[in-house]
């Protein structure tokens, strides 16, 4: 049961089959054994049991909240969750409380979502690997796939090449590759939704800016965050956005028009669209499996009566500097309220004035990473800086947007493009750069697109060689998340990803797929 | 060097400068150089003027001084400017914070809406320029009661621009004669309030109370034009009267819903700006002009004697009259100035840009709000004028207190008397008891009515003006009596019948023969006898202010 999609448990829980106690019990169950993805930094137990029962009474009275009544969800330990520790993978807010709920985390509660924890990330979302946090790396369940390793001829008992997950949102994307939740929130600043999806073979969607609110969700760049959502499959995805999708008074920059239901064609058409190939994202460091898939992709397309055409957004190449002056320069501002004094950590030295508090606290608190952007977000905003790289980086973002608007003005409907440059890579090569380098690299197809605020989803397409996850990324035209989320399922449906199996999951029967074979996928590697 | 520009507010008139040594108060003043020598706060970084302050010549003594103020207004709204927390003051510390205001992460503001309606009211009644679009940015600095680490203003593109505001200033001796006297506005910005800090020495720590953290404020930027301490003091006050005649502050100095910051600096005319300081948290219209003229002295003093003008910020110490250095605000600020991105740039409309579909209360109209603007001080003391024929500085003292006005305007509808004699008695002898006893209008034990009462007494002529002041007297010990029955009571009515005035006159000259015979060979007069010994039952109530008592005197 753990293994199917969102649609068909819920659809199992209307009809009786499965409790929501049971449901979450398994889910319990499965996030102890999984224990070592570290894809978890809170596990809600009690919380989620007594949603559980609640949950059960609607049913059998017959009141069901909606699609999501009892289902399983988990969110990143960056979304504030009233009662319930919010760390955001940091010293900082070790122990913080917050004493309400993030309007995302509200809406899927009132939707009767049971929420199993919050999961693992980069430290205040800063990295592209989830290996950042204070609570230890995540692992990417893959590496544990019989998949991977019967083509790795790796041992089953050796541990020491575990591959990364991908980031910031790394532990929710593990939770659900693993089965443990059928949905997560994961936030998404330059890719750190997409960016994971792609590494563990789920669905990884980035809305609209203005779509999905942001009250409670602990800011990285306040003008490029949005919450993301991890599913197993897009019309998934479909469902949760419906959920989480309208105007909320609490947030200002969320858009007032009223929201339609989201809802997917059960056979979607593409015939008649136009997709858009952006010949800068083909880069050199792009791997040759990634490039192969690509082109098949757009073949797949073409084939289907799409028209596929080159595209030119001329000022990419300028992109990831300009987001690095930007996103720094944001970090700077949203860490200051980080002083020990409201909330937090307080460091213990004894002080004799508030600067030394202020200095040691924050010392403390934040990693090399966080304290990096600090430094290069304050140097940016110096008054004698602001106009060469604050500003200049503004006007560079506007040729940014202008570029996309020129695209989709011209009438392309949808880009298709890789999502990283390669597989996930085993963690011992990660960090063999630093994070700023890691991060700049594998941003690279994905936050253009948070500084034009578009939408965007990562579809697993295929496996590797090796028998590890790839993505695709489709971009759509802001706010028509819907067209976009209706174009991915077609893709998804073209492409056959096939369902991760977990050896040791498998064996004790936990894991029971739909269908026992292993689907052939279309593409070839 | 540039040409000595001066102020053109009045066409064809020019304002000497005065000598600062000779006189205690400047009347006029102005601004040398170019305006973009005059750096607002947030410059404060800012190299110093290529020209530093000259060495006084031999001989020279003028000196000019300019003072530019930063003022901030609480707006009075229920809630605060970017959270729903109530604003109250002189609640329970703590106990008015939303977890905005304590800048809970993840928290976002929301723009309160009474609160940008108050900012464009005050910016139409201060003549400025209303931005269709205005845009709200962080002010970045480090205090332990502003718990976000910046402070939301509106630094790139306020709300308002370009305005001046009229005061009017007294002349000569005896105050007699008034003029009016302009301060151009630079711009009105929104921004929030910060904490209170409350420091304990004896225990070396300080208590934060954030209940006014993330208030709403207007700041009144102007440009610097004014003087001297007695200018910026009666700018200050015309503003405040402004502001609480809209509506958009109570603008209570007490209370701390209006605070001044003035930058001041020093030089000879004709020659460079000197380098200025910033006096912080002035809270009092007196203590502003003191410190102001305390600080423009001491840069005097200081340049004369060969010494430099530190760009610094310092507080007033009222007790001890003069200016201190501040010591938190020591070395350079650099704000770090950054777009606020959580707050899209703030439309207002005007009846012609309004979109047709649009949802009312999510629109501002500019025009509407004119519409509704009140009448401000300055008409209403005209209308004082025209509709009363009083002289213009009644006008200023009756707008000057609160609440007397309306005392004023409620005696009038009551009373068969003339204006003039209302304004006189509400001024003087209303005026008076009330500060001496240190009372509000409000608080007056008299009301409109009973004043009323007795200036029509007073105006039918049943009573003298010097018993009608001891009736006032009783009056003002609130114990419920009208006038008619205390006039009844106390037999103080004026005596009518001139048979009853010879006898009583014939008496009092048969009952001190004495005294009469000492009158026929003198031309003095003699007086304070006779009502004494003849009439007790019209003996005074002794009492303050103790009017003269009646008397009825013989000359010889």
């Amino acid at each position: 049961m753990l293994g199917r999609t969102l649609r068909e448990v819920s659809s199992a829980l209307k009809q009786g089959h499965i409790t929501p106690t049971e449901l979450c019990k398994k889910c319990l169950s499965l996030i102890k054994k999984t224990k070592y993805l570290n894809a978890y930094i809170t596990v809600s137990e009690e919380v989620a049991l007594k949603q559980a029962e609640e949950s059960e009474k609607r049913y059998k009275q017959g009141q069901s909240l909606g699609d999501l009544d009892g289902i399983p969800v988990a969110v990143k330990d960056n979304f504030s969750t009233s009662g319930i520790e919010t760390t955001c993978a940091s010293n900082m807010l070790k122990g913080y409380l917050p004493p309400y709920n993030a309007t995302v985390v509200q809406r899927l509660l009132d939707q009767g979502a049971l929420l199993m924890g919050k999961t693992n990330l980069d430290e205040f979302a800063m990295g592209s690997g989830s290996t950042d946090g204070v609570f230890g790396p995540v692992k990417n369940p893959w590496t544990y796939s019989k998949q991977y390793r019967e083509r790795s001829r790796q041992d089953a008992q050796e541990d020491s090449h575990w591959l990364i997950t991908g980031g910031s949102s790394g532990g929710s994307a593990a939770a659900v590759a693993a089965f443990t939740c059928f949905a997560a929130l994961g936030s998404d600043t330059g890719g750190s939704t997409r960016n994971p999806a792609a590494h563990c073979g789920t669905v990884g969607f980035k809305p609209s800016y203005g779509l999905v609110s942001r009250h409670g969700l602990i800011p990285l760049v306040n003008s490029m965050d949005v919450p993301g959502i991890f599913t197993r499959c897009v019309d998934d995805t479909a469902i949760v956005l419906g959920v989480l999708a309208g105007h909320d008074p609490k947030d200002s920059t969320t858009v007032n028009d009223p929201v339609k239901p989201t809802t997917l064609p059960s056979v979607p058409d593409v015939s008649g669209l136009c997709i858009g190939i952006p010949k800068e994202y083909l880069v050199p460091e792009l791997s040759s499996e990634i490039r192969s898939l690509w082109s098949q992709a757009a073949d797949l397309f073409e084939a289907e009566g799409a028209r596929v055409i080159e595209v030119c957004l001329p000022h990419t190449c300028y992109s990831i500097v300009c987001y690095h002056v930007l996103c720094t320069s944001e970090v700077a501002s949203n860490m200051a309220r980080f002083d020990g004094l409201q909330y937090g950590h307080r460091s213990a030295v004894d002080m004799s004035s508030t600067e030394a508090l202020y200095a040691a606290t924050r010392q403390e608190g934040f990693n090399d990473v966080v304290k990096g952007r600090i430094l290069s977000g304050n140097f940016f905003l110096l008054k004698e800086n602001y106009e060469n790289y604050f500003v200049k980086a503004q006007k560079v973002r506007r040729l940014i947007v202008n570029d996309f608007v020129n695209v989709f003005g011209s009438g392309v409907d949808v880009l298709l493009t890789p999502t990283t440059l390669t597989q996930a890579v085993p963690y011992l090569e990660f960090i063999k750069e630093d994070n700023r380098t890691r991060s700049a690299q594998d941003d690279i197809f994905t936050q253009a697109v948070n500084m034009a605020g578009l939408p965007a989803v990562n579809v697993p397409v295929a496996l590797s060689s090796q028998g590890l996850p790839i993505g695709l990324q489709l971009i759509g035209r802001a706010f028509c998340d819907q067209q976009l989320l209706t174009v991915a399922k077609w893709f998804e449906k073209q492409v056959q990803f096939p369902v991760i199996q977990l050896q040791d999951l498998m064996d004790d029967g936990s894991l029971v797929p739909e269908n026992g074979k292993l689907t052939s996928g279309s593409l070839t590697q | 060097m540039a040409a000595p520009v001066l102020r053109s507010g009045f066409p064809g008139r020019r304002w000497a400068l005065a000598w600062i040594d000779d006189c205690s108060r400047l009347r006029s003043g102005s601004q040398i150089g170019p305006i973009s020598n005059w750096a607002r706060r947030q410059s404060s970084v800012a190299q110093p003027s290529l020209h530093t302050a000259q060495k006084p010549r031999k001989g020279e003594h003028k000196w000019a001084a300019v003072v530019g103020l930063e003022i901030h207004a609480q707006i009075s709204s229920n809630s605060k400017l970017f959270s729903g927390a109530q604003v109250c003051f002189a609640a329970p510390p703590n106990s008015l914070v939303s977890y905005f205001d304590a800048s809970l992460p993840g928290t976002l503001p929301v723009l309160n809406r009474r609160c940008v309606e108050a900012a464009v009211m005050a910016g139409l009644a201060l003549n400025c320029h209303i931005n269709k679009k205005s845009l709200f940015d962080r002010k970045h600095y480090f205090y332990s009661d502003l718990p976000a680490g910046y402070q939301i203003t509106q630094q790139r593109l306020p709300i308002a621009t370009n305005g001046h505001l009229t005061y009017s200033i007294y002349l000569g001796k005896k105050h007699s004669q008034v003029t009016t006297k302009t301060v151009r506005i630079k711009q009105i910005q929104l921004e929030q309030d910060s904490g209170k800090s409350l420091h304990d020495d004896l225990r070396s720590q300080t208590l934060i109370d954030l209940n006014r953290a993330g208030i709403g404020l207007l700041e009144v930027v102007l440009e610097p034009d004014l003087c001297c301490g007695e200018e910026a003091a009666l700018a200050v006050r015309e503003l405040q009267l402004i502001l609480q005649a809209l509506g958009a502050s109570q603008a209570n100095m007490a209370e701390g819903q209006l605070r001044v910051d003035a930058n001041i600096s020093v030089h000879h005319p004709g020659e460079a700006l000197g380098v200025r300081t910033e006096v912080k948290n002035l809270n009092s219209l007196r203590f502003l002009a003191k410190a102001i003229d305390y600080e423009i002295q001491r840069q005097i003093t200081e340049l004369e004697n060969g010494g430099e003008i530190l760009n610094e910020t310092r507080s007033f110490d009222y007790k001890r009259g003069c200016t201190m250095p501040m010591r938190d605000k020591e070395g350079k600020q650099d704000y770090r100035f950054m777009p606020e991105p959580n707050l899209p740039p703030l439309v207002l409309y005007d009846d012609t840009s309004v979109p047709p579909d649009a949802d009312p209360q999510q629109v501002i109209s500019i025009d509407r709000l004119r519409d509704m603007l009140p009448e401000l001080p300055s008409a209403t003391r005209e209308r004082l004028v025209q509709q009363y024929g009083m002289l213009p500085e009644h006008s200023f003292a009756l707008l000057n207190e609160v609440g007397l006005l309306e005392f004023f305007q409620n005696v009038i509808k009551e009373t068969r008397a003339e204006p003039k004699k209302v304004t006189n008695w509400v001024l003087n002898t209303f005026l008076c008891y009330l500060k001496h006893q240190n009372l509000a209008v409000s608080e007056s034990p008299v009301t409109p009515s009973a004043l009323a009462e007795l200036l029509d007494l007073l105006d039918s002529k049943a009573i003298s003006s010097s018993a009608a002041k001891q009736v006032f007297e009783e009056l003002w010990r609130g114990e419920g009596k009208t006038a008619a029955q205390i006039v009844s009571e106390q037999q103080l009515e004026l005596i009518q019948d001139e048979e009853a005035l010879e006898e009583l006159c014939q008496a009092t000259i048969e009952g001190h023969p004495q005294v009469v015979s000492i009158c026929n060979g003198s031309q003095f007069f003699v007086c304070n006898k006779g009502p004494r010994d003849t009439c007790p039952q019209t003996l005074p109530q002794k009492g303050w202010p103790s009017p003269t008592n009646p008397s009825l005197c013989v000359s010889g």
